[in-house]
């Protein structure tokens, strides 16, 4: 590499302040947790969930916090998503989903009423996805503190197999499932965002998947590694992998699903859908010559590519017509463009 | 989508390609002087259906990448004040001013909000009259009517607290700065569909004719991009230098009138900087004296003054099409879209992020 | 003001520009403006000529110096 003076006086690698672009999902937010928290803390796995071992059986712990604005969107709410979420990331460790823990922190105003119909949300969702919520913490904040709530809920499940679902157990040759069309949660809360209004029938895919990964394993199919689509979308979470399992992963454009809207709504505010969040998809691999079978277990599912090689850490795409490109992490928050 | 599904059919891809490849005997190098038709190109991997003979060189056409260091500055200073929203579209929150970014105003405190269109800054100023909010007006042609209608809008409705901070480029004047320029190595240009759109095409015939270059008119969907290349390409094959349209459903020869209009109305003809570039004669538009009430370089005192680039970054080469962005020594290393060192490396539309994102790099 | 539809996506849309679109026309949006309507027998005469094109394909590469698009 030729030597060279760093002339520029706007090396912005680094931020003294915390921003927004921390939290969202891409290369910022990478940098901190691997610089800052687990250079601190003692994190077990790259995955989202941390597989223990309790006295001789294996053990999923997971904890998620949610914030958003509104707290009641096209699909969805923070009270369901908050059970989804953090059953989705159990799942995604292989494991059956036992327990939940849900932390509130309110601000002092909220409507009783609100509470109320979040909480009865939650309720119904643990019910539904057959998880107790056994524990939890109340605090408030001074009004101006907070959009309205957060909350957070943590969770642990165990496993019925012994397969170990995480980015190592990749093998070159395997299939790349996504569970269905992409890009509806980040839209629909895009729709309501001031200043960036639209009108449309998107609703979240706010779900529990849980019951889409036991049917997996329930049809004998040997998952290698799970990953849920959440901030950062697709792209993000196959980079992410991609990065863990130094694995070259080939897609196709034409195999990824987006609902018409969606993609009108993408176009209109110049942003991607591969990076748009979503609530209720995963991406699987899997043995390539079990794709068959796992798409007629799951129908709305389709194979949108390959793993090419181990070896190098690299995500390419086909576009539509032919050509391709290098899909990447975005810096944080993908901001609508100009043209 | 109509219009969208049909310019994007593989099948007549590779038929133009096929088509391309056909009409091609010798090198030829083509700029495209627009954003978004960067992006189209390296999103779908258009550069890879062409003849290797073809080099597409991308131009100064990224709003965001073109607006010049002092002018970040100046935002950056309007948003720290206390008593400002400062209102923008979304990408130019990532731009590098001398020190900071306007991401990081945010963070620490700063009014800074992301709008789709300039009215609906308007808007937030009468929601907020006790406010001020300022737009940063940038961009070319195509955003030059939607912001001269925000302050005409302000004004017929008596909103008092709204201003712009202006830094609009105009394209003719960029493509004769290159053409003019001794080292220059384009043969053929592509003209923004949007941007003709508004001002039509009838500024660009004397520069075909005076230089000699075949200009097209054209679209953004890959379909529209290759056709534009494949005229463009007979044009040279041909030794012919004219202006041809290929984006003939949205442009017409005179532009869109009404749209004209309202932008001479409002806004006169002024030099300005370019970001990497320099001082370009009459390439920009400002606020015209009857209107300067909205100016927000009238409306604050605002203590930002001359400022000088990087000098490392090459980014003035790069949008003249001199060199591309992986022959910068700095591209993916010393500079990223994390650690831009110049606009071209910030914005998505920007070449050096677009061949950062879609090109190998490793 | 107007209600425009982008596939389903309803967002409202300044026709100041163009005071000549009537409901069904379809209209060329850049933020929040819409900067013209689009003129469909032109866009049918352009996909027309990339359909005309394809004759031209590979297997008559070395005499198709493009005289089909006018």
């Amino acid at each position: 590499m030729p030597d060279f003076t760093l002339s520029c006086p706007i090396p912005l690698t680094t931020y003294p302040h915390v921003l927004m672009a921390h939290g969202g999902g891409g290369r910022l937010m990478r940098n901190l947790i691997q610089q800052l928290f687990a250079a601190a803390f003692d994190p077990q796995s790259d995955t989202d969930s941390a597989v223990l071992a309790v006295s001789g059986s294996r053990l999923a712990f997971t904890t998620d916090s949610f914030v958003v604005t509104p707290l009641f969107f096209p699909g969805g709410d923070i009270g369901s998503m908050a059970v989804h979420g953090t059953v989705n990331d159990l799942a995604m460790s292989g494991a059956t989903p036992h327990s939940l823990s849900a932390a509130f922190i309110l601000e002092e105003g909220l409507p009783m009423e609100t509470l109320w119909r979040v909480v009865e949300s939650m309720a119904a969702a643990a019910r539904a996805c057959g998880v107790r919520i056994v524990t939890g913490d109340t605090k408030v904040v001074e009004r101006g503190k907070a959009d309205g709530l957060y909350i957070n809920t943590s969770g642990i499940g165990f496993f019925e197999h012994a397969l170990v679902l995480e980015p190592a157990s990749i093998r070159a040759g395997d299939a790349i499932l996504l569970s269905g069309d992409i890009g509806r949660h980040g839209m629909a809360i895009m729709s309501s965002r001031e200043g960036l209004q639209f009108e449309s029938d998107i609703t979240s895919d706010s779900a529990p998947v849980a019951g889409e990964v036991q049917a997996l394993l329930g049809g004998g199919i040997q998952l290698r590694c799970l990953r849920d689509l959440t901030r950062g979308g697709l792209a993000s979470a196959l980079v992410e992998i991609s990065l863990s399992a130094r694995a070259r992963l080939g897609l196709t454009e034409s195999a990824i699903q987006t609902r018409q809207d969606v993609r009108a709504a993408c176009e209109i505010l110049g942003l991607d859908p591969l990076y748009v969040a979503n609530e209720g998809r995963f991406v699987a691999f899997l043995p390539a010559d079990q794709a068959d079978q796992a798409i007629s277990i799951l129908p709305a599912a389709s194979i949108i590519g390959h793993v090419e090689r181990l070896g190098e850490p690299l995500v390419t795409m086909e576009s539509p017509i032919g050509g391709s490109r290098i899909i990447d992490l975005l810096s944080g928050e993908q901001l609508p463009r100009i043209c | 989508m109509k219009y969208l599904d049909e310019f994007r059919d593989p099948a007549a891809a590779r038929e133009l390609s096929a088509a391309l490849h056909a009409v091609t005997t010798r090198e030829w190098r083509i700029m495209e002087v627009c954003g978004g038709q960067t992006h189209s190109i390296l999103r779908f991997g258009i550069d890879q259906l062409l003849p290797p003979a073809i080099t597409l060189l991308h131009g100064p056409g990224c709003p965001v990448c073109v607006t010049p260091l002092e002018q970040i500055d100046k935002a950056i200073e309007l948003a720290r004040r206390p008593e400002v929203i400062f209102t923008s579209f979304g990408d130019m929150l990532r731009v590098p001013g001398s020190s900071t970014d306007l991401l990081s105003v945010k963070a620490q405190g700063g009014d800074v909000r992301i709008v789709y269109s300039p009215l609906e800054a308007v808007e937030l100023a009468r929601r907020n009259p006790q406010r001020q909010v300022v737009f940063f007006a940038v961009g070319f042609e195509t955003t030059a009517p939607a912001n001269a209608m925000a302050v005409r809008h302000a004004r017929g409705s008596g909103v008092a607290n709204f201003s712009i901070l202006v830094s609009h480029v105009l394209v003719p004047p960029a493509i004769e700065a290159i053409l003019a320029s001794p080292e220059c190595r384009v043969q053929g240009f592509l003209a923004a569909g949007h941007v003709c759109t508004v001002e039509g095409y009838e500024e660009y015939e004397p520069l075909a004719a005076r230089y000699g270059v075949p200009i097209v008119v054209t679209g953004f969907e890959p379909l529209d991009i290759l056709q534009g290349i494949y005229l463009c390409v007979r044009q040279l094959e041909e030794g012919r230098a004219e202006v041809e349209n290929q984006y003939a459903r949205a442009v017409r020869r005179q532009g869109n009138e009404p749209a004209r209009a309202s932008v001479r109305e409002v806004f006169e003809i002024s030099p300005r900087k370019w970001r990497g570039i320099g001082e370009i004669p009459q390439s920009g538009l400002r606020l015209r004296e009857s209107w300067s009430e909205y100016d927000a370089e009238n409306r604050f005192t605002l203590l930002t003054g001359e400022v000088d680039e990087p000098a490392e970054c090459i980014s003035g080469q790069i949008l003249r099409g001199v060199k591309k962005p992986n022959e910068c020594p700095a591209f993916g290393t010393r500079c990223t879209p994390e650690s831009p060192l110049g606009a071209t490396m910030v914005s998505t539309e920007g070449a050096c992020s677009a061949y950062y994102r879609y090109k190998p790099h490793a | 003001m107007a209600r425009v539809s982008f596939g389903g996506v309803i967002k409202e849309v300044s026709l100041a520009y163009t005071p000549e679109a009537v409901p069904g026309d379809y209209v060329l949006v850049h933020v929040g403006f819409a900067l013209n309507t689009v003129d469909e027998e032109e866009a049918q005469k352009t996909l027309e000529l990339l359909r005309q094109l394809e004759p031209a394909g590979a297997e008559t590469i070395d005499d198709a110096p493009g005289g089909e698009a006018a």
